[in-house]
């Protein structure tokens, strides 16, 4: 058996949603390659050559991968599942492998499984349904399994001790079909959000976008990512990518403290899994406290404050 | 230009499911069932296009049972011109219903087609990256901003870190985000308009298309359910049991 792997990176960096994906790869079994596919990334692949687990390193190194847009990265992918003889093609279930993955399917005449939680055995997977209402446990038929993974139900492997071998790949496919015109890339000092040990949220109850920076302060204490429900980014207070939710960003960190959420089925659906959760909301009857571990009914704009001085 | 869009019935976001007793699937008998959100949003786009003067007619699509048919005419009520219904007897697989709209695609020659990012049953986020396969066309999924341009879609896409500008060559597969637009509400007479405008029938036969199953559903489960937790009185408690008692800080 042999699995390839779509690597996330950004043409210097593997992304660590790389690590969980190989994680589930080798709860498959069998050989596990990972797919460099970009320009310039030759630093990526000598990354990817250290993780636990992989036995080589496919570099696609070449400017029509430069932005791994779909309808050229997609080609080479299914191309090298049939002729290298792959039986599973995995990638993370990040925008970048929800964009391509299933169009690599579809080339492949296969379906998909997304968003996989759990590996039952070599043809068998759980996997959420109904905003993680229900877990469905779901039987491939296909002989080649494409499937993307949800990072927060697989511990990653370790980023170093392996030593695969690099080989390149010179197949070339452009299908001048789309161009990269620009991004707008947030940055920010703090942990990404499906990473991070510890994440502060917040909802309609903040108010504004300035109010943000009462989690900020807080966020900095405790090395914390910064998040928000849909109501929040809809209101324009922050950014799409800071969204947590079924629609958003999955994330099961140590500690998740939900601050003027309500708790909608569609925004616990991205963060039950956290280990311990605390929510600040001024609304007893709020949701959200059905499923905090610690729940503080209180005004945001004084329990904030007092929780940023006692750190 | 013409714009095709799909429609899905889906559980009501409102709807908390429950999985059946014996685990086979979840409960569906009964709850309010509606036009998947990302599909209104999809719809939505396509009338303002239209309106704008980019588009000349709005074509929306759904498969699955006649009762689809309820989701078709929502979204003729919304704008959209003419509805086709391809009859299945269950709501078919991500890339089953992809095969269905690629012959509709090569039948109708759209300019553009939106679909939904996700339905919020399945949530499996891939029906339009496997049409755009199919159909050999360019993809702008999870777009919160379309433009035409000569002969380009300029999408912007809302990925994980931030936002992505492409530019698609025309014809275009694009799939909605949440902040693409806010969907109107049906007025009564256009919902009453709807009933007389022009809604085809066909089944996968007529398409020439034949289904397979590319996945077994073996069962289905709650989620683990979390414990119910405790109510601090203070801020000073909460501080004092997240550093002894839960150790997270
Ligand atoms: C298709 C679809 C997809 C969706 N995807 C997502 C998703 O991915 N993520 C997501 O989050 N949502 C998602 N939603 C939206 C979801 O249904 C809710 O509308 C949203 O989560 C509500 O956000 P909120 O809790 O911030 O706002 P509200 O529900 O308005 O809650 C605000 C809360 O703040 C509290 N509050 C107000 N002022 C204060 C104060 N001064 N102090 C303390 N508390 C205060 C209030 O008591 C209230 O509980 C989706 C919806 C749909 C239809
Ligand atoms: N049975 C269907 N009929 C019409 N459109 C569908 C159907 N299934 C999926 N779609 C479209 O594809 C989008 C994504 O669905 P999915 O890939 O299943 O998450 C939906 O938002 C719809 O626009």
């Amino acid at each position: 058996m042999a699995t390839l792997i779509i690597a996330e990176h950004d043409n210097s960096i593997l992304k660590p949603a790389t690590l969980n994906t190989v994680a589930a790869a080798v709860a498959i079994g069998g050989d596990v390659a990972l797919l460099v596919a970009g320009e310039g990334c030759q630093a990526v692949a000598d990354q990817a050559a250290q993780v636990a687990g992989v036995s080589k390193v496919l570099l696609a190194d070449n400017a029509a991968y430069g932005h791994q847009l779909a309808e050229n990265v997609a080609p080479l992918v299914a191309e090298l599942a049939k002729t290298a003889g792959f039986d599973y093609v995995l990638a993370p279930a990040t925008t970048t492998g929800k964009n391509l993955l299933p169009r690599v399917a579809a080339l492949l005449d296969v379906g998909q499984l997304s968003d996989i939680v759990a590996v039952e055995s070599a043809d068998t997977f759980k996997r959420p349904i109904y905003a993680g209402n229900a877990i469905a446990t779901v039987k491939s038929l296909d002989a080649i399994k494409v499937i993307t993974v949800r990072g927060t139900a697989f511990d990653p492997v370790a980023a170093e001790g392996g030593s695969a071998s690099v080989e390149a790949v010179t197949a070339v496919h452009d299908a001048a079909l789309s161009r990269f015109i620009g991004e707008e890339v947030a940055k920010s000092d703090r942990p990404e959000l499906t990473s991070a040990r510890v994440i502060i949220s917040g909802g309609r109850g903040m108010g504004n976008g300035e109010n943000f920076a009462l989690l900020e302060k807080v966020a900095d204490k405790l090395g914390a990512a910064v998040g928000a429900s849909r109501a929040a980014v809809d209101a324009g207070f922050v950014p799409n990518d800071m969204q947590v939710g079924q629609t958003g960003k999955i994330v099961a960190p140590e500690l998740y403290i939900a601050v003027g959420i309500s708790g909608a089925i569609q925004h616990l659906a991205g963060m039950k899994d956290s280990k311990v959760i605390v929510a600040i909301n001024k609304d007893e009857e709020a949701p959200i406290f059905q499923v905090a571990d610690y729940g503080l009914v209180a005004d945001l704009f004084e329990a904030v404050p007092e929780l940023d001085s006692s750190l | 230009m013409k714009i095709m869009v799909t429609v899905k019935r889906v559980l009501d976001y409102n709807v908390k499911v429950r999985v059946k007793a014996d685990r086979s699937d979840v409960d569906l008998a009964n709850v309010k069932m509606a036009l998947n959100p990302f599909c209104e949003i999809a719809v939505e786009e396509a009338v303002r296009l239209r309106e704008a003067g980019v588009a000349t007619e709005v074509i929306v699509v759904s498969i699955g049972p006649k009762a689809v048919q309820e989701q078709i005419r929502t979204a003729l009520a919304l704008g959209a011109d003419r509805g086709i219904h391809i009859e299945t007897q269950s709501s078919p697989e991500s890339l089953s219903v992809a095969k269905l709209l690629a012959k509709v695609v090569a039948d109708e020659q759209p300019g553009l087609v939106i679909l939904g990012k996700q339905a919020i049953d399945s949530d499996n986020n891939q029906t339009g990256q496997m049409l755009a396969a199919l159909t050999g066309l360019s993809q702008g999924t999870f777009a919160s901003e379309v433009k035409i341009e000569g002969d380009e879609a300029l999408v912007t896409r809302e990925v994980d870190g931030g936002l992505q500008t492409l530019g698609l060559k025309l014809p275009a597969i694009v799939t909605t985000d949440l902040r693409l637009n806010e969907p109107r509400y049906a007025s009564l007479p256009n919902i009453m308009k709807a009933k007389k405008k022009p809604l085809e029938v066909k089944t996968p036969a007529d398409l020439g298309v034949e289904l397979r199953a590319h996945t077994e559903l073996l069962s289905v489960e709650p989620p683990a359910e979390r414990k119910g937790g405790i109510k601090v009185g203070s801020v000073a408690e909460l501080v004092e049991k997240l550093k002894n008692e839960a150790k997270v800080i």
